[in-house]
């Protein structure tokens, strides 16, 4: 059992005009085996906080904390958080010139479990991933995800997830720019991951369509850098018809 | 000989006479970024010893400099050049007789037995010859010298060159490249570390249908100075050239120059010319230069491109690596390797690829601790 705590997070970004506050105050629990939605308005700090959480070097932590089973994950840098089991599928992942996907893939599970995978065995891993996210076998000679379409990026970051196993598992906007058959794909990949692992998910989403597939436990309305509700999965129904205004007026 | 007409990026003067060329003195335009103090011993015939080579190839000679099989038509076109072709007493002449395909590299183990060095390297291509010549500079002494290369017609050669210093040598090469009909040339040009080390490629064209590729890899750190000054000259028509160089560069003091000069002559009709140059600076010490000129005589041609780019290391690249918990060193490491291996992809055979990727993170281990 794993948990991540999040307590009262303030963080800003620092830009040219200055420093800006974009979190401010987010508390939140993930729980193994539990999936936790959130959904917020364009701009709210959703990103903000899975990149804090992942630690983006952009972004200050002013206060509050994040626990990783009591350990101080904010101590930690980029690469000790995922090693301590946090993963973060990103909402618009990074183009690396020159490195092949399964070059890269290694070099992470190598790092992740502390020795290089038997070459015979991790061939085979890989390619079966693959095959279970429809992704040509060709996209491990590839660069990693230049050249990808937006669907292709998406199931490179849940491929990642299924192989790297992490505890908690942060997924921004995994579901955006995919076709339909394109998001059961990957709703089944992160299902798969689930259903082996037990492990606490944390979904970032505009919208409901992928709540269909990926069953959320928890619903919390995020609205200009909080959470300012917390609800069962109904709750998410209920903001795909209404939108956010109520919540725009409560803050008001 | 008569020189052929001046433009403004050919050189102006072509000569085996030393003083035919003014010494630099370095406000010239062809050596204003050159650390010329460093190198001031290269502008006058010292008495220096020549390089010599260790190879297996029965295609390789030692041969005196008044060898009749040298090539009587290349000319040093500065003062440098003139001063290694004067103070050279013997060349590494590589020749590769007509229809003859090597398949093995021919690889030259440069050697040196004096601290200062003039050298001469010539290779030949018959017609229809192909083959891979690698170079592996002594890069623990100093040299002045050039490598010329002739192809024959429908001929291919590789030539890849390796300096990779250990010491701030200063070495100084001109590359003069002139393909024959239907030609194929790729040159290769890997340079890692030094002190003051500079590069002169020239590309000249024979007949028409010839097509060249220029490649080079260089790694700098802390006070090391490399500068690449290429030059093609398209006077044939139908003919390709296509320039590829790419630097990392890292520490106070690193400081590195790209010139990639491409000249179209008017009679040049209906060729293809690419040149680019991609920099990137792993910290905020370093400075680089990157400067193409394209001069175009004619406007009959398929294409003349030409980029350049001097970036910082993506931090996003490096968070996105980490966040798959790569520690940073080797994130780094992968995304330096990923930057130079387009260039290294060029080099068909597969140890020698491998080897020089080792030479690479060999040398990026010390671009940590620099
Ligand atoms: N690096 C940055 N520099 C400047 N502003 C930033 C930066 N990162 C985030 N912001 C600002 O912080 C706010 C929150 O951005 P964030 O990307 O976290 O929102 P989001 O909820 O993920 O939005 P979306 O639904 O569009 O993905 C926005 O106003 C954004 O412009
Ligand atoms: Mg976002």
């Amino acid at each position: 059992m794993s948990s991540l705590v999040i307590t009262d997070l303030h963080a800003s970004v620092i830009t040219d005009a200055g420093e800006s506050e974009i979190l401010r105050g987010v508390s939140l629990t993930v729980e193994s085996g539990t999936t936790n939605a959130i959904m917020g308005p364009n701009g709210s700090g959703k990103s903000t906080l899975a990149y804090v959480i992942a630690g983006h070097p952009k972004y200050t932590v002013t206060s509050g904390s994040i626990t990783l089973d009591g350990a101080d994950v904010l101590a930690m840098s980029v690469d000790e958080r995922a090693r301590a089991g946090l993963f973060l599928a990103m909402q618009y992942p990074v183009e690396i010139p020159g490195v092949s996907v399964s070059n890269f893939l290694r070099t992470s599970i190598t790092a992740l479990r502390g020795e290089a995978p038997k070459l015979r065995t991790w061939t085979k891993e890989m390619k079966e991933s693959m095959a279970d996210l429809q992704m040509d076998p060709s996209f491990a000679a590839r660069n990693v995800n230049e050249g990808f379409s937006g669907g292709e990026k998406k199931r490179h970051e849940i491929l990642q997830l299924g192989l790297m196993q992490p505890k908690i598992a942060v997924l921004d906007e995994t579901d955006s720019g995919l076709d339909v058959d394109a998001l059961k794909v990957v709703s089944e990949g992160v299902n798969r991951f689930k259903d082996a692992t037990g492990a606490g998910v944390l979904l970032i989403t505009h919208y409901t369509r992928i709540l269909r597939y990926i069953k959320p436990d928890v619903v919390h309305v995020f609205v200009d850098g909080r959470i300012v509700e917390t609800g069962g999965p109904e709750l998410a129904d209920s903001l795909e018809s209404e939108g956010y205004e109520r919540f725009a007026v409560a803050k008001a | 000989m008569a020189a052929p007409p001046a433009k403004d990026l050919a050189p102006r003067i072509y000569s085996r006479n030393v003083e035919d060329f003014a010494v630099p003195l370095g406000r010239e335009e062809e050596w204003r970024f050159t650390p010329i103090s460093k190198i001031k011993d290269f502008f006058d015939v010292q008495e220096w010893a020549s390089i010599g080579c260790e190879t297996g190839s029965p295609f390789v000679e030692i041969v005196s400099m008044d060898d009749p099989r040298l090539n009587d038509a290349w000319l040093p076109t500065d003062r440098a050049s003139a001063v290694a072709r004067e103070g050279a007493s013997q060349a590494v002449l590589v020749s590769i007789p007509t229809e003859t395909e090597v398949a093995e590299p021919i690889v030259l183990q440069l050697t040196s037995t004096m601290l200062n060095n003039y050298a001469h390297i010539e290779v030949q291509t018959g017609a229809f010859a192909r083959a891979q010549v690698v170079i592996v500079h002594d890069s623990s002494v100093n040299v002045s010298g050039s490598i010329v290369a002739k192809l024959g017609d429908q001929s291919q050669l590789t030539l890849l060159s390796v300096i990779d210093a250990e010491e701030p040598v200063r070495q100084h090469w001109h590359w003069a490249s002139q393909l024959g009909r239907d030609a194929e040339f790729l040159g290769l040009s890997v340079s890692l570390g030094g002190g003051v080390i500079r590069t002169v490629p020239h590309i000249t064209y024979t007949a028409p249908g010839g097509s060249a590729q220029m490649l080079g890899a260089f790694l700098l750190t802390g006070q090391q100075f490399q500068e690449h000054r290429i030059l093609v000259d398209h006077s044939e028509p139908n003919c390709t050239s296509n320039v590829v160089y790419k630097g990392a560069l890292s520490g106070e003091g690193a400081h590195s120059v790209w010139v990639g000069d491409v000249l179209v002559r008017r009679e040049a009709t209906g060729i293809e010319t690419y040149e680019l140059n991609r920099n990137l600076l792993l910290d905020e010490g370093p400075r680089a230069d990157s400067v193409p000129n394209l001069e175009l005589e004619t406007g009959d041609v398929l294409s003349a491109g030409h980029a350049s780019a001097t970036g910082r290391f993506d931090d996003e690249q490096l968070f996105y690596l980490q966040s798959r918990g790569i520690p940073e060193s080797v994130a780094r490491h992968l995304v330096v390797r990923g930057f130079f291996v387009d260039v290294l992809a060029k080099v068909n055979d597969e140890e020698l690829r491998s080897n020089l990727m080792k030479r690479i993170e060999a040398r990026l281990g010390m671009v940590d601790h620099a």
